[in-house]
């Protein structure tokens, strides 16, 4: 029943996360904006549309959103939302996680170059480069975790202490930061991509799926939603875990934690210059060694 | 004498009254001229005369404020390819590679003899637009990124081809001549004066205010007599008009472009706002309908002043807060500054004009230099800056848009509403005359000549829209940039494909 619960809540806040970042954005530039469900119907339209293919493909790139597609889904099942308890979970299944999203974003990367656009070229190019310098943050975040609790399993670790302690809560709260950090890597939004913007030029993400149409192109947003949905997922587990671990505040959480801060972020800021864009992101994974020490020193009960 | 000399308010010249050199004396006496900043070239151009080409020449003097007329002539077999003065002066680029392309003139020693609108290659009829060779470079670590000719959304057609050394920018090259419509032999086709001011309405549609004044001032100056006072006041505040809702309309871009949703939001309701009110005007949001020959349909009203009024110094307040929060975002400061220069030097040398000249430090602009309608009241002072980057660029706008408001309300102030006459479209125009105009557009300076024949109908036409200096800016404003910055350095000269390509 857990597990059955578990997964329908990570699919709620998969779907609800975009809404409200489009709410957010509405609101501050003053508009009337889409309705909240806007994007379910776009993708339920992709859905039932048939797809276009260039002559210059190959299998790959038809199989790559399916790929793409499942490993978020994969992904997905491993992560648990606050006191419930994940489909799939066993020892080292962070180490599991992150490397799933690899294999989408190799899947997706592979696809593009398939297409022989310079364009897309250019967006792989950058994906690769950003995907190789955010992984760092990703596993020592993960690493600081799995020492600090002493498990390397999602559903131990956010288990595995509950009471309000301060050590812990410093060391969650920085973990939670630096995972919503990530989640703006991750997913592709300002400053470091720019998921609305028109401009071939200066996309990542959106480049490299010039050339699909139909249900590919609506698999590959479904996809999108999850990998942001986990990520919020684990940052508000963080937060959760330091106090009051219920899927109930978990839930709400993730939601608000990521589509408010987007929301607010798109709105009032301009979007990096790309070559800022690796400072950032570097900048990020000197973050995660931070609260690593950090999160050590601490273990080592050494008083601040 | 190698000049005739008049000014941009004297009215026409007669044909015999333009001396007619040789092409060495004028030759070396540009070479020399065009040395120093206060000359530049408005217009150079060829034209069949009988048997022979008869090639005129405007060049303006902006310290004297005046407008130096040559022409000289080549004979059917003069098979001598002339000395180039785009070797010297890349200003003459455009006008050279015209002429080259149309009457198959040689210009000896001329860098880089591209057609300007491959309208017809008479030295190899397979060689067309489609098939042109763009320059290219060798090397393993090198990559070509072609965007265009078909571009994604509403942008206009052009071909841009990148060569990128990874994510930056050895070289761009940008292919015009997609939309070449023969404006300037529409002009020449028809004799029906308001199907040619309706032409000039169209040559660029964001400039449709600037180009039709140019046109009107044009035909004035043929016969049909200055426009009164009150006639020029009105043809200046909507000409004020049109460059407030254009920069705030670029302003916006460019917020849109690096994803600052406030800056854009609010630009766009601003330039609604700046282009509902022309519309209340005249009934066409871009001022089509406005500017006619002589006369108006659409005179100022007691209500339709106060209106304008009260919108511009609405708009005015609104758009200086958005400059306020521009200049004080780090984010943006980060994503403009030092993005896209373009050096005083270079700008000067290619003859940029208009804003973006001014962004660059090179003092270009005709309501200063060549005063016309209600500029010789105002005391224009020029806007300028030095940086040559996109946020220089950025800043003029901003800068441009308080500065046109002030004058708006300036001159809307103690205007009182006076009988205009209705448009002229009848009295016959001098005949074997030439008459130029230039007008200081939102984006630079627009040049239109006339020349008649002898039954006093314009026989040829000649348009030149800013933006034909102004793209070989751009290709130099990307050098060495990043190849996603290319964007807002576009955005930033936003120039005009049909304004080109005409």
């Amino acid at each position: 029943m857990g597990i059955l619960l578990n997964t329908i809540l990570m699919i709620v806040v998969a779907i609800a996360i975009p809404g409200v970042i489009n709410r957010t954005r509405a609101l501050l530039a003053g508009r009337k904006g889409l309705p909240f469900m806007q994007h379910v119907r776009n993708v339920s339209l992709l859905l039932r549309k048939g797809t276009v293919y260039s002559t210059t493909t190959t299998a790959l790139f038809r199989i790559a959103p399916a790929v793409y597609l499942g490993a978020a889904i994969v992904a997905m099942l491993m992560i648990p939302v606050a006191d419930l308890y994940p489909l799939i979970s066993f020892e080292g299944d962070v180490i599991c996680f992150a490397y799933t999203l690899a294999l989408a974003r190799v899947a997706i990367i592979l696809a593009a170059m398939d297409t022989g656009s310079s364009f897309e070229g250019m967006g792989a190019a950058r994906e690769a480069l950003y995907g190789a310098l955010i992984e760092p943050a990703l596993m020592i975040g993960f690493a600081t975790l799995a020492m600090f609790c002493g498990y390397t399993s999602f559903a131990d670790i956010f288990e595995s202490e509950q009471s309000l302690n301060l050590h812990l809560t410093i060391v969650m709260v920085l973990t939670a930061y630096l995972f919503v950090k990530i989640t703006f890597v991750e997913s592709g939004r300002v400053p470091v991509d720019d998921p609305r913007t028109h401009l071939e030029l200066t996309m990542i993400h959106e480049v490299m799926c010039l050339d699909y149409s139909g249900i590919d192109m609506g698999m590959i947003h479904i996809a999108g939603w999850i990998k942001t949905a986990c990520f919020s997922m684990i940052a508000a587990n963080a937060v959760v875990a330091t106090g009051c671990f219920h899927w109930w505040l978990a839930v709400p959480l993730a939601i608000l934690l990521t589509g408010v801060s987007v929301g607010v972020v798109e709105s009032t800021q301009a979007r990096n210059k790309l070559v800022r864009n690796t400072t950032f992101i570097v900048t990020i994974s000197a973050l995660a060694a931070l609260i690593f020490f950090i999160g050590y020193l601490l273990q080592l009960d050494i008083n601040i | 004498m190698i000049y005739y000399t008049t000014d941009n308010l004297a009215a026409s010249v007669e044909l015999k009254d333009v001396p007619d050199v040789g092409y060495a004396a004028l030759y070396e006496d540009l070479s020399e001229r065009l040395k120093q900043r206060r000359y530049h070239v408005v217009h150079y151009f060829a034209v069949p005369d009988g048997e022979a080409l008869r090639f005129y020449l405007l060049l303006a003097d902006d310290e004297e404020h005046r407008v130096m007329i040559s022409s000289f002539r080549m004979e059917y077999y003069d098979d001598v390819a002339l000395p180039s003065l785009t070797a010297l002066h890349p200003a003459l680029h455009p006008f050279e590679r015209e002429i080259a392309e149309l009457y198959n003139v040689e210009f000896d020693s001329m860098p880089w003899c591209k057609p300007l609108r491959f309208s017809f290659d008479r030295r190899n009829r397979n060689s067309t637009i489609d098939n042109y060779p763009f320059y290219s470079i060798e090397g393993d670590s090198l990559h070509e990124v072609n965007v265009g000719p078909i571009h994604a959304g509403i942008i206009e057609p052009g071909a841009f081809r990148f060569i990128c050394n990874g994510e930056n920018v050895l070289h761009l090259e940008i292919a015009l001549g997609y939309q070449h419509r023969g404006v300037e032999h529409e002009f020449a086709a028809t004799q029906n004066r308001l199907r040619q001011t309706l032409i000039a309405e169209s040559i660029a549609g964001d400039s449709a205010i600037a180009h039709s004044t140019a046109y009107c001032t044009t035909v004035e100056k043929l016969g049909l007599g200055t426009a009164s006072e009150a006639l020029s006041t009105e043809r200046t505040v909507a000409l004020e008009l049109e460059r407030m809702a254009m920069h705030i309309a670029d302003t916006g871009a460019l917020s849109m472009d690096v994803g600052y949703q406030l800056g854009q939001v609010a630009c766009e309701a601003l330039r609604t706002m700046t282009i509902n009110t022309t519309q209340a005007w005249c009934g066409n949001r871009f001022g089509k309908g406005l500017i006619r020959p002589a006369g108006t349909n659409k005179p100022l009203t007691q209500e339709k002043i106060r209106m304008i009024a009260e919108n511009v110094k609405e708009i005015r307040h609104r758009y200086n807060e958005v400059v306020e929060d521009i200049a004080s975002s780090p984010s943006l400061l980060s994503r403009f500054e030092q993005c896209g220069i373009v050096p005083k030097t270079e700008m000067a040398r290619i003859g940029g004009v208009g804003m973006a000249a001014r962004a660059s430090g090179v003092g270009r602009d005709i309501r200063l230099s060549h005063p016309f309608g209600a500029y010789t009241r105002l005391q224009h002072k020029m806007v300028l800056q030095h940086d040559g980057d996109v946020m220089a660029r950025l800043r003029m706008r901003c800068d441009e848009v308080l500065q046109s408001a002030d004058y708006i309300v300036a001159l809307l102030e103690g205007y009182k509403p006076a009988e205009i006459a209705r448009p002229d479209y009848c009295s016959p125009l001098k005949a074997r005359s030439l008459a130029f105009s230039l007008v200081e557009g939102w984006r630079g300076e627009i040049c239109h000549v006339a020349l008649t024949d002898t039954q006093g109908a314009i026989a040829t036409y000649k348009i030149k829209d800013p933006s034909l200096h102004n793209w070989l800016a751009l290709a130099l404003a990307v050098r060495g940039e990043g190849i996603s910055d290319f964007p807002i350095c576009n955005k930033s000269f936003n120039l005009s494909y049909c304004g080109h390509d005409l």
